[in-house]
């Protein structure tokens, strides 16, 4: 009865939309993680690749490739679940699918030119056409501009086929969702000489995307892959959409203070910032104990393990790099001392793994399971080795990473900035350190059993469920 | 208790409810508070200077007994690059050292104001760094770095800073940006930071801070190859 075979047939216009947004997803990933390596190994060996791709261009492209590839990931989730949720085929596909196409050709030219041209003379022009030269944002503004469009377009496809089907719970958290998303990027896009107020309005971009608005992003896509995987009330799982929503924005709004510590901003941003950038972790804990007693209330029977492995190991990644690496140095007492050091990679590498790769990658693979023609992948999958072992090694070398990254970090705060106290000579004392470079050198073994990973789950989105020949499971709604 | 009479406080409408108000109380709270710090943060209130009062004097960072952590003080008139400046004269000068930043993408191996990448030293009080040498070689001595920094021996770890083609007026109007930079009330970050001397060269004791780090720089210090 199931048609085995890689199939579109079933899928609808958003979802083969999706798939679109997937592919470029996984290669921008694939990109991240070469970059990351390069730049990696220019702390082990500073002459690699020096005045060719210095660590600065690496850095860039490594960090961008992620932001790009998570959205590009996110967006693309959004677009699987549309027609489903709203029970209508998305309104104006082919906008949609014209507006992909123009996305993916800018992101193109921005990679190009950051690789090619790398930098401009100190003039507005190079921030127009070259790059914009802060953290994160750092594609030039004619490419801002497009972002906005493309997002403003993509809004108008979800809220239009939301408002001509029906608003589930989760459409309707969706919709507010990128609202904010979309207003927020604006705050970014505008110049002064005023370093303080460049990143007083920055950090409104990064931390209430990052700790905000994605975080009740993925909130929605987990409560999608919940029911999805596993059959799971929808009742219970939209009653736990909100709590989150209210814990996340209640605790992450305000919680933009804990990087108005030492910026210029005032002092009481110390108090504010410190109290509500601590709670930041409760909702993060509230999506462990959903996921998991859901998970153990199916008593783990899914339709599609892979995804559902992920989902658990977004819950997790979550709440220990978001929420435990986070807190641990958000108080002002010791942001002082770790403010601009490899603790903040350290988290930023968890974070950014446990809280949004994961929930891409189970999103990937539920799609995967229809592209295949609605596979079998629940337990005893032929070739299911792949996807653990790539879960495992993802994993393994994230730990890796963020542990020695941690070390070092203790170490730079310990000797650079409590001892020495920050000074040129401070920081190198530090950097120079046995302890330091111990880090570094872990770290990048750690990369390359990441990348290894990385190469294993690509493998396996190539070929999961081909030689699989059982339809899927089917799980019993609540 | 009956299915159908569900607790209140495990509705859906109850949370729905209560995530719209603590989202639109928290963004109301927050709005207030930006409007507050905006004004703390333009260029020429007390914790963010005006260019020119910035460019136009020595810029100390001296320990607060009060706030219990070193704030900068603006010192006597000590125009950069012996030049006193208006305040549209500086502005546009600082204006241009950002744009340089930006343009060279310095905040990918660099951090200001404790933002950025951790490949290279933090610039917030960059201009204060005792591995410039000394207060009257300093401005040249930067400008010259920023220019061709890639023959200069920076450290020991091996790392240098690439040639980024930045011109003369690019590096003046950068060093303009950092040291009014380092004039910005950053609440004490760094902390146990140790300025160059700039005490006026006259037979006064020598300041404590700067003394150890005159030895060691050597091979910090750029300027010192």
């Amino acid at each position: 009865m199931a048609a085995i075979g890689i199939s579109t047939a079933t899928m609808n216009g958003g979802q083969k939309l999706a798939m679109k947004y997937f592919t470029v997803a996984i290669a921008l990933f694939g990109a991240q993680v070469l970059f990351g390596l390069l730049a990696g190994l220019q702390y082990l060996y500073p002459d690699f690749l020096y005045g060719i791709l210095d660590f600065s261009i690496n850095r860039m492209l490594h960090i961008n490739a992620m932001v790009v590839w998570l959205l590009f990931g996110f967006i693309g989730s959004v677009y699987w679940m549309l027609e489903e949720e709203a029970g209508v085929p998305v309104v104006g596909i082919g906008l949609a699918n014209l507006i992909f196409w123009i996305f993916t050709l800018a992101v193109v030219v921005v990679v190009l030119v950051f690789l090619l041209v790398q930098v401009g003379p100190g003039e507005q022009k190079s921030i127009w056409l070259i790059t914009e030269g802060r953290e994160y944002i750092e594609a030039p503004r004619w490419a801002d501009i497009g972002i906005v469009v493309c997002v403003l377009a993509f809004f108008y496809n979800v809220s239009a086929t939301f408002a001509k089907g029906k608003f589930t719970n989760i459409g309707g958290v969706l919709v507010m969702d990128l609202v904010a998303l979309a207003g927020i990027y604006l705050a970014g896009m505008y110049y002064t000489p005023n370093i303080s107020m460049d990143q007083h309005w920055w950090w409104w971009v990064i931390h209430l995307w990052v700790e905000a608005t994605w975080e009740v992003l993925v909130g929605c896509l987990m409560a999608y892959g919940l029911i999805k995987t596993m059959g799971v009330r929808r009742k219970i799982v939209e009653t736990w959409l909100y709590i989150e929503v209210a814990l996340m924005f209640g605790s992450g709004i305000l919680g933009l203070g804990h990087h108005y510590f030492w910026i210029g901003t005032p002092e009481y941003w110390f108090t504010i910032g410190g109290f509500f950038s601590a709670l930041e972790p409760i909702p993060l804990v509230a999506m462990v104990v959903h996921a998991v007693f859901d998970a153990g209330h199916h008593k783990l029977k899914s339709t599609n393990n892979p995804a559902l492995a992920w989902i658990i190991a977004q819950a997790f990644g979550n709440f220990f790099g978001a929420g435990v690496w986070g807190f641990m140095h958000t108080l002002p007492q010791i942001n002082l001392y770790t403010h601009g050091t490899q603790w903040t990679a350290s988290h930023g590498h968890l974070a950014f793994f446990g809280a949004y790769a994961t929930m891409v990658i189970a999103f990937l693979y539920i799609a995967l399971q229809k592209w295949r023609g609605d596979v079998y992948m629940s337990s005893n999958l032929v070739g299911a080795w792949k996807w653990k072992w790539a879960i495992f090694l993802l994993h393994a070398g994230m730990i890796t990473m963020v542990m020695a990254l941690l070390i070092s970090g203790y170490e730079q705060s310990q000797i650079e900035r409590a001892i020495e106290g920050s000074t040129w000579m401070g920081y190198f004392t530090a950097q120079e350190h046995r302890w330091f470079m111990q880090g570094m050198f872990w770290r990048q073994i750690g990369g390359w059993i990441f990348a290894a990973g990385f190469v294993l789950l690509a493998w396996d989105l190539l070929t999961i469920g081909k030689r699989e020949t059982r339809p899927a499971l089917q799980v019993q709604a609540e | 208790m009956s299915q159908t009479q569900a607790l209140w406080w495990a509705s859906e409408s109850f949370w729905r409810k209560t995530a719209i108000w603590v989202t639109a109380g928290s963004f109301v709270v927050l709005i207030f508070l930006t409007f507050d710090t905006v004004k703390q943060i333009t260029a020429g209130s007390k914790r963010v200077p005006a260019y020119a009062n910035a460019l136009n004097h020595r810029i100390d960072y001296v320990f607060d007994a009060k706030r219990n952590f070193q704030v900068p003080v603006i010192g006597p008139e000590e125009p950069l690059f012996g030049k006193m400046l208006t305040e549209t004269e500086a502005e546009a000068l600082v204006s241009h050292g950002k744009l340089t930043t930006q343009a060279k993408n310095c905040m990918d191996c660099h951090t200001l104001l404790g933002n950025g990448a951790y490949f290279a030293p933090d610039l917030t009080k960059s201009w204060l760094d005792p591995a410039w040498g000394s207060k009257e070689t300093r401005e040249q001595t930067m400008v010259e770095f920023l220019m061709n920094p890639t023959d200069k021996l920076h450290n020991a770890s091996g790392r240098r800073m690439p040639n980024l083609k930045i011109t003369e007026a690019e590096a003046r109007a950068t060093v303009a940006f950092l040291k009014w930079m380092s004039s910005i009330d950053t609440n004490g970050f760094p902390s146990n930071f140790k300025p160059i001397d700039q005490a006026d060269a006259a037979p006064a004791p020598v300041a404590e801070p700067a003394a150890p780090a005159a030895a060691p720089a050597a091979d910090a210090a750029p300027a010192q190859q």
